[in-house]
């Protein structure tokens, strides 16, 4: 069923490899919608990775999957048992109704962790995480951020093997969002693979590696290091907003444009190079630095540039589609 | 100056004995975006309903194009809440009718009007969908749409693009550039330092008060971090961690605030690791000013 499991021992077919837990080809159909398409997905202990991606990308079924919440309908998942795993659900797994410690005790119950351990480690992560004083406070009194703590206290108070974490920070603080990244990194320091959701680029780049998804499909995947590198054409910033065709392939970003020329090598030679300017082309023969024509000047893309031009080289492709089909309502006919 | 769309001079607001809102000097002019940081209980919802007339204060003056907040004034604002403020059984179109009417446009033809060219082209193959129906992107699209439609001079954002992916982000914040850019002034708060980079200035606000003001660059300053590098991570957070130097994981670097490399070094132990200082992010730089607000804040 699985790959092979070294330092298991032989003939126990349920016992997984610890090298990674993950999807292969996952597929997820709900009635005529994939809301996941095919997708790979590895994570490792002692390491954090991120899923990516906007409202209806796939992130909550993709972790749903993750946790054993949800079966594929077709590829593999490989997981660890389980009681192995912990989870934390989009908008907060706490009981509104019982206190932090009462939350955190029941957890502890539902795990089979023993007392003593469970009432230490609460106490240490409650106090680190900015809690400890709430610990008679009903859940459901909680601010937003107060919440997802302990959501993720309750979350990882087994030493689960596998974290999975969707969103844990949206709409957090960034106190808070300290305090929930602290806990994050203590889970992996402790050996579990972490595995969180968030839609916010700048904290996937904390991450160890990345997965964007768009429309339950892979957009990127890798370190962020390597989602940069494997950017395809280039990328300008420039003060004012670009005109004409360009306008579709630039956004904003820090006050200025962002454009992206793509790698088609005919419109990259049109738009650098211009026949009709001879100085231009003399000064390219004399090797000097020849400023392009169109505004801006190149700039090294970071890791939201580079997802930032794989949703824009999508939603381009999809355009091109639909322009071909002559049907731009998308099947609205009245 | 007559260019001032809204100001604050020494406003307060208290809540019994809780001063949410304490001392608050604040002047945003035509054209302008005014991003607004801080973590929960800053007091940033305070204040922005004060400016939106929905809260009196108990202390210093707040004007709106000159005068005290009023019904007339909150006409010539654009508001757009963190709950976005949209009628999910309606469409995005049906919205738009709706809080025009609300601003003083005539139904009927008006409406329609406003209907007709108020709906940008993103939203137009949504016209037809109820607002609960819609992906949360096209969501916060219809909703600025309608904070827009009655071309307010003032624009005030609470969270604006909490959940959307980047480039949808991006769209968001060029809607807001082409506003300021005919005059609006805008106000946003926002948790994420991204988005405050979208600011012309930056106000941070801790335990009620501006702790810091000024461009994202200006606010950074000088601060610095120290940066370990090494092949066993966790070890080290350990043992930053056992010295009482908490440290944030970045990639498979950590970023140690608050300490100098001598003092990271000595606390790694026989970690080993490569060890420098680095300029410090805009968050790491918030982080210690609302931290140092809330030592000063602490009796005794």
């Amino acid at each position: 069923m699985t790959g092979p499991s070294p330092g298991n021992g032989a003939g126990r077919a349920a016992t997984v490899s610890p090298e990674w837990w993950g999807t292969e080809e996952a597929c997820v159909q709900y009635g005529h919608k994939l809301a996941l398409d095919h997708v790979s997905f590895r994570t490792v202990p002692g390491r954090i990775s991120a899923v990516v991606g906007g409202d209806g990308a796939g992130r909550t079924t993709l972790l749903r999957c993750l946790a054993g919440a949800l079966a594929v309908s077709s590829g593999r998942v490989r997981l660890p048992a389980p009681m192995r795993i912990g989870y934390l659900s989009a908008g907060s797994g706490t009981y509104p109704d019982l206190s932090v410690d009462e939350n955190l005790a029941f957890r502890a119950t539902a795990y089979r962790l023993p007392p003593a351990a469970a009432r230490e480690r609460s106490a240490e992560f409650l106090e680190r995480a900015g809690l400890a004083s709430a610990r008679d406070r009903l859940a459901g009194q909680l601010s937003g951020g107060m919440r997802q703590k302990l959501g993720v206290i309750a979350a990882m108070l087994h030493r689960p093997d596998l974290l999975v974490l969707d969103e844990p920070t949206t709409g957090v603080d960034p106190v808070s969002r300290a305090d929930l990244w602290w806990l994050i990194t203590r889970a992996a320091a402790d050996g579990a693979a972490v595995v969180l959701a968030t839609s916010y680029l700048d904290e996937a780049e904390r991450a160890f590696d990345v997965l964007a998804l768009d429309d339950g499909r892979e957009l990127a995947a890798g370190t962020p290091e390597e989602i940069v590198a494997a950017m395809p054409g280039t990328l300008r910033v420039s003060d004012a907003r670009p005109e004409g065709e360009a306008r579709q392939r630039a956004w904003r970003r820090g006050g200025r444009w962002r454009i992206w020329d793509p790698p088609d090598p005919l419109i990259t030679d049109l738009r650098h190079q211009n026949p009709d300017e001879p100085d231009m082309i003399m000064a390219q023969i004399r090797g000097e630095s020849v400023e392009p024509r169109e505004p801006g000047r190149p700039v090294a893309p970071d890791l939201q540039d580079a997802v930032t031009v794989a949703i824009l080289a999508r939603e381009l492709a999809g355009s091109r589609e639909l322009a071909g089909s002559g049907d731009l309502e998308g099947g609205g006919s009245r | 100056m007559t260019d001032t769309l809204a100001q604050c001079v020494g406003v307060s607001r208290r809540f019994g004995d809780f001063v949410a809102v304490d001392g608050v000097d604040l002047r945003l002019g035509r054209g302008e975006v005014v991003g607004l940081l801080g973590a929960n209980g800053a007091g940033k919802t305070t204040l922005i309903r004060m400016l939106l007339g929905l809260l009196a204060t108990s202390g210093g003056q707040v004007l709106l194009f000159g005068e005290p907040p009023s019904r007339q004034t909150r006409r010539r604002i654009g508001y757009v809440p963190q709950t976005l403020g949209l009628y999910d059984d309606l469409t995005p179109a049906e919205n738009l009718a709706f809080s025009a009417a609300a601003f003083g446009g005539q139904p009927g033809e008006g409406g329609r009007q406003v209907m007709a060219s108020a709906l940008p082209e993103s939203l137009r193959p949504y016209r037809r969908t109820v607002v609960g129906s819609l992906p949360l992107g096209v969501q916060r699209s219809a909703a600025f749409a309608q904070a827009l439609a009655h071309q307010p001079d003032l624009l005030i954002l609470d969270e604006p693009t909490s959940g959307v992916d980047p480039l949808a982000r991006a769209r968001l914040w060029e809607t807001v550039a082409i506003a300021a850019t005919a005059g609006t002034g805008v106000l946003v708060t926002t948790h994420y330092m991204d988005e405050a980079q979208e600011c012309d200035r930056l106000m941070v606000m801790a335990d009620g008060r501006v702790v810091a003001e000024g461009t994202a660059g200006q606010i950074v300053g000088d601060a610095r971090v120290t940066v370990v590098e090494t092949g066993s991570w966790a070890a080290a957070f350990d043992a930053l961690e056992a010295a009482g130097l908490p440290a944030a994981l970045v990639g498979r670097s950590l970023r140690v605030p608050g300490a100098g490399p001598a003092e990271v070094r000595r606390a790694l132990g026989p970690v080993e690791a490569s060890v420098t200082g680095a300029p410090a992010t805009l968050e790491e730089r918030f982080f210690e000013l609302v931290l140092s607000s809330s030592r000063a804040g602490e009796p005794g």
